[in-house]
C-alpha cells in the first residue's frame, strides 16, 4: 500500500465521502449530542474508536466465516450481531482496565451500539472490497470524518443559541436547515481526487 | 434445505460464541461496585439537574455511598429522599429546608434607560454594550439567561424582569451562575419577606434612576423586632436565620421594595 493512496483513501473518507454530509449515515447521533462542542468531541473520539475496532472483527469474521460458507448475504445481520456485543464487550473491558478512557467516553459508548454510520463501515468495506489494512484505514478516517462534522456542527449551534430566528424555527428545524447548509457545502468537495 | 440450516446454524454459533464471550468478560472484568449505589439511585428523582453539584444522580449516588456527599445533598428530593437516604445509609438525615430561587430586584419597567437595545436576546450579550441599557448598574436587565437554563420552566420574564415561581423552583441554582449580574439569591422557601434590590449606589443616585431601588435608609433595620436586618453599602440585607418573617420591615419600607 503507497502513500499515495493511503492519502487518497483518507482523503475520500474525511471529505469527499463524509459520512454525515454525503452518505447521511450517522444522523441520530449528529443531531442529538451537538448542542455542545465538548460533547460533540466525546461522541466524535468515540465513533472513531467504534468504527476501527467494529471493522477489523467485521473484516475477519466476513473473511473466514461468511465468504467460506457462501452466506454472504447475512453479511448485515451478523455485522449487527458483532457489533452490539462488541460495545459491549469493550465497554466492560474498559471500566475494568482503562477507568478514565470509561469515563472520558461515558454514555456515548454505549449509544453507538445502534448508530447506523458503524454498520455502514462495516458494510461498505465489503461493497469496496477493501482488504483488512485498507478497512481498518478506511473506518478510522470516516470516523475522524465524522468528528470533523460534528464539531463544525456543534459549533455552528452554539451561535445558534444568540441568533434571532422565527420562533417557528427553534430547536430542530433550525438544526436540520443549518445541517443542510453544511451538507451544501460539503457537495464541494465532489470533484476532489488526488492521483 | 442445506441452505437455510447453514445460516441458521452459523447466526446461532455466532450468537453462542459472542454471548459466551460476554458472559465471560463481566465476569473477568466485573468492577465491585458497592450495592448500596443503585438503591440510593433508585431514591434520587433522576432529573439529572445538576443542583447538587454532581454530573448527575448517578454521581451523587455514588458520592454519598463513598461518604463524600451527605444523605440531604440532593436539593430537589427534599426531606423526603433525604429520609429515604439516610435508611439505607443507616445515618440521621437532619433537617432539610426547602429552598428556592430569589431574584432581589423589581425594577423592570420601573428603572430608567439609557438607551433602547436591539440585540441578541441574552443578558450578557446586552451587558456588554455600553454596560447594558439599565441606568442602574445593578438591577436585573429582563433577558432571561436565567430562565433559559432553568431546567423546570420556573423563571419567566414579567414586566421586563425575571420572576421565579416557588413552586417550580426547584433550587438547583443554575440560575444563580447564569445571571451576570449576580442577582440572583437561593433563599428559604417558607420565608416569604425579602429585600427585592440590590444596589449598591447612594440613596440619592438610586432615587434618580429607579422607583424602586433600595435607599439605604435603615427604617427596616431600626424596626425589626428580631435584629435580623442590616444595611450594608446603600443596602438592606436579610439574615434568613434570624427571620421571623413578621413582615414588619415590608410595612414601614418607603420605597416598598421588602416583599411580604
Amino acid at each position: 500500500m503507497t502513500f499515495a493512496s493511503i492519502l487518497s483513501l483518507s482523503l475520500a473518507a474525511i471529505l469527499v465521502q463524509n459520512f454525515i454530509f454525503v452518505k447521511f449515515l450517522g444522523i441520530c447521533p449528529f443531531l442529538g449530542v451537538s448542542k455542545k462542542t465538548d460533547t460533540a468531541v466525546g461522541m466524535g473520539l468515540a465513533v472513531i474508536f467504534v468504527m476501527t475496532v467494529a471493522s477489523s472483527v467485521t473484516y475477519i469474521v466476513n473473511e473466514f466465516v461468511l465468504v467460506k460458507l457462501d452466506l454472504m448475504y447475512m453479511q448485515t445481520v451478523v455485522f449487527i450481531l458483532i457489533i452490539a456485543s462488541l460495545v459491549q464487550f469493550v465497554e466492560l473491558f474498559l471500566m475494568k482496565m482503562i477507568p478514565s478512557l470509561y469515563k472520558a467516553l461515558g454514555i456515548y459508548l454505549p449509544l453507538i451500539t445502534t448508530n447506523c454510520a458503524v454498520l455502514g463501515v462495516a458494510l461498505l468495506n465489503v461493497t469496496n472490497q477493501y482488504n483488512f489494512i485498507e478497512s481498518v484505514l478506511y473506518a478510522c478516517m470516516s470516523g475522524v470524518g465524522f468528528t470533523i462534522a460534528i464539531i463544525l456542527f456543534s459549533s455552528v449551534r452554539e451561535h445558534l443559541e444568540y441568533a434571532k430566528y422565527p420562533k417557528a424555527f427553534e430547536g430542530f428545524p433550525i438544526a436540520l436547515v443549518t445541517a443542510s447548509l453544511l451538507s451544501i457545502a460539503f457537495m464541494g468537495f465532489q470533484g476532489l481526487s488526488i492521483f | 434445505m442445506i441452505t437455510i440450516l447453514a445460516a441458521v446454524l452459523t447466526l446461532t454459533i455466532l450468537g453462542l460464541l459472542f454471548g459466551l464471550l460476554l458472559a465471560v468478560g463481566s465476569k473477568i472484568f466485573a468492577v465491585e461496585q458497592d450495592e448500596r449505589i443503585p438503591m440510593v439511585q433508585e431514591c434520587l428523582p433522576g432529573a439529572n439537574c445538576g443542583g447538587c453539584g454532581y454530573a448527575g444522580c448517578a454521581n451523587l449516588a455514588e458520592a454519598i455511598v463513598n461518604g463524600e456527599a451527605a444523605v440531604n445533598t440532593c436539593p430537589v428530593g427534599g426531606a423526603e429522599t433525604a429520609q429515604k437516604i439516610a435508611e439505607i445509609m443507616g445515618v440521621e438525615a437532619g433537617e432539610t429546608v426547602k429552598m428556592t430561587a430569589y431574584v432581589r430586584c423589581s425594577g423592570g419597567s420601573n428603572a430608567s434607560r439609557k438607551y433602547d437595545y436591539e440585540g441578541a436576546i441574552d443578558c450578557l450579550a446586552a451587558l456588554k454594550v455600553a454596560g447594558g441599557p439599565l441606568e442602574c448598574t445593578f438591577g436585573c436587565l429582563g433577558y432571561g439567561s436565567c430562565a433559559k437554563v432553568c431546567p423546570n420552566d420556573a423563571i419567566s420574564i414579567v414586566d421586563g424582569k425575571a420572576v421565579v415561581n416557588s413552586d417550580a423552583c426547584i433550587a438547583c441554582g443554575k440560575c444563580v451562575g447564569a445571571c451576570p449580574r449576580n442577582i440572583i439569591a437561593i433563599v428559604p422557601a417558607n420565608n416569604k419577606t425579602h429585600v427585592a434590590c440590590v444596589s449598591k449606589a447612594k440613596g440619592g443616585d438610586v432615587r434618580k434612576i429607579c422607583q424602586v431601588g433600595c435607599i439605604g435608609c435603615g427604617i427596616c433595620a431600626k424596626n425589626c423586632p428580631h435584629e435580623a436586618i442590616t444595611v450594608v453599602d446603600f443596602v438592606a440585607r436579610i439574615d434568613y436565620s434570624k427571620c421571623q418573617d413578621c413582615g414588619k420591615c415590608a410595612e414601614v419600607c418607603p420605597r416598598k421594595i421588602i416583599t411580604k
